[in-house]
């Protein structure tokens, strides 16, 4: 699974800290969401298709990958 | 093509007469009966359409396509006048971007989950304290003026900047700024009483500024006094109508489910139980309204643009494909052990509440706390005499009598 986030659509609501904690966390100056990992464990990934679907702002997407390849990958942060 | 012509369009917004104080008024669940998006009429004479089903409010709230500036002189009005009134000062809730971003911007770092879990103490703090003074008088007392007010009220006071012993004041303009039935020329004069309230306290924290969210603007060479004080005004009533609402209305709620009012006492199964809470009494009855900008397909129906659109959270956050999950209460009943993380109770899109991290911590702690403390708490009158705020944008308890 890859995750990438787009601070451009952050509007910084803080669901996916809630929702993931592990993996997003928000910049303390203005709340815009940052990755915390570069390597996602697989045990996280049914937060972060969670925190995708309820971030407000459509900022972070997730790409399933193929099941084989399908590892602790992550993408590169966007934006 | 089908169609239902002799239904008449229902008219927004709709009252509460005579049903489940808890559910949306019957007017916009027969709308959702009827479709996703269906046609209706707003009081002051314009139509509008009515947008209930959870996937097509999602849908809405998200797309650009739709406007929330109260200043495009085609926005949908609750009330004949509001709009003009609104349109004068305008919030960052009601403007497009690029300007809502740069003025919402201002104000996200104030309510960073992070920030909001370290001010847990405090709120509990203040959650004791409200409830020590409501018991030392042995009881009866009003859940809604001796705690669930107070609470949010203080914590938004604190944050702003803006002096507790003012509240008498602030929460009276307030009322008038969220009824849907005060004379327009009352709300104009609330909000400019406000306006000038909070602007004339940005003025001061200019000259001697203090570790708050006023003074912080007010640090600003690029927000106008005004802007400052819209803001204000925003996160002030947004602060403390929405909260003690969900305070009271919960809380009566959960009384009436003393199985689930004991779920509360285990601290685990505090925040899902907000969540179903949310969910379940989605206090913004009445809608948010919204302006098609360019002509619109959703839930099947075309949307022209100059068109006024409703958006349902009450509705959309009872959709039972969403929320009735097997093993669970049905989407029309409160069931605390309910995964409800998706409801929209917040809202949606780029104006989602900014402030729901302290919303959420301000309910998990008050409502454990507050039955956890007083574990015999009850009504102290007959619940057919308690009085409902249907009258107003945001719906709640007038007041709530209680023993324990
Ligand atoms: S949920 Fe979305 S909008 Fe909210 S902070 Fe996270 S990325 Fe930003």
């Amino acid at each position: 699974m890859q995750v990438s986030i787009d601070q451009d659509r952050c509007c910084s609501s803080g669901q996916c800290v809630v929702t993931a904690p592990e993996v997003f966390e928000q910049d303390d100056h203005d709340g815009l969401v940052r990755l915390r990992l570069t390597v996602l464990p697989p045990a996280r990934f049914a937060d972060v298709r969670l925190a995708s679907e309820l971030c407000p702002g459509g900022a972070i997407t997730v790409a399933e990958e193929a099941p084989e390849r399908d590892r602790e990958r992550t993408g590169p942060a966007a934006g | 093509m089908t169609s239902t012509p002799t239904a008449p369009a229902p008219l927004l917004p709709a009252p509460h007469d005579g049903v489940c104080p808890f559910s949306p008024p019957p007017v916009y669940t027969e709308a959702a009966r009827a479709g996703t998006v269906t046609r209706a009429a707003l009081l002051d004479g314009s139509s509008c359409w009515l947008v209930t089903g959870y996937h097509e409010v999602r849908s809405l709230l998200s797309d650009r396509r739709f406007s929330a500036d109260v200043r495009r002189p085609e926005f949908p009005s609750f009330t004949p006048g509001r709009r003009a009134i609104l349109a004068a000062n305008p919030n960052f809730l009601r403007l497009d971007d690029p300007e809502h971003s740069r003025l919402r911007r201002m104000v996200t770092g104030d309510f960073l989950v992070k920030r909001v879990e370290a001010m847990r103490p405090e709120v509990q703090q203040i959650v004791d304290e409200a409830l020590d003074s409501m018991t030392a008088s042995g009881g009866p007392a009003d859940l809604v003026g001796d705690f669930a007010l107070p609470v949010p009220s203080l914590v938004i006071c604190l944050l702003l900047g803006v002096p507790y012993e003012d509240r008498q004041m602030f929460q009276e303009l307030s009322r008038v700024l969220v009824s849907t039935t005060v004379e327009e020329a009352e709300v104009r004069r609330a909000q400019t009483e406000l306006l000038d309230y909070l602007g004339g306290l940005a003025a001061q924290k200019r000259r001697r500024p203090g570790d708050d969210i006023l003074s912080r603007l007010a640090a600003r060479d690029d927000l106008s006094l005004r802007e400052i004080a819209a803001t204000g005004m925003l996160l002030l009533v947004a602060g403390h109508e929405t909260t003690a609402n969900m305070i009271g209305l919960s809380t009566l709620l959960l009384l009436r489910h003393p199985g689930q009012a004991a779920r509360l006492t285990d601290p685990a199964a505090v925040p899902g139980a907000v969540e179903e809470l949310l969910r379940h009494l989605t206090i913004i009855h009445m809608g948010l309204p919204r302006l098609a900008l360019e002509d619109v397909e959703l839930g099947g129906v075309r949307i022209r643009a100059g068109d006024g659109v409703v958006a349902m959270l009450s509705t959309a956050n009872r959709d039972e494909e969403l929320f009735g999950a097997p093993g669970h209460l049905p989407a029309d009943e409160l069931d605390v052990d309910r995964d409800a993380r998706r409801h929209l109770a917040f809202g949606f899109g780029v104006h989602q509440c900014l402030g729901q991290p302290l919303a959420r911590a301000e309910l998990q702690i008050a409502l454990a706390t507050l039955f956890h403390r007083l574990p015999g708490l009850r009504l102290a009158v007959p619940e057919s005499e308690l009085t409902f705020r249907s009258d107003a944008f945001i719906y709640g308890l007038k007041a709530l009598p209680i023993a324990w």
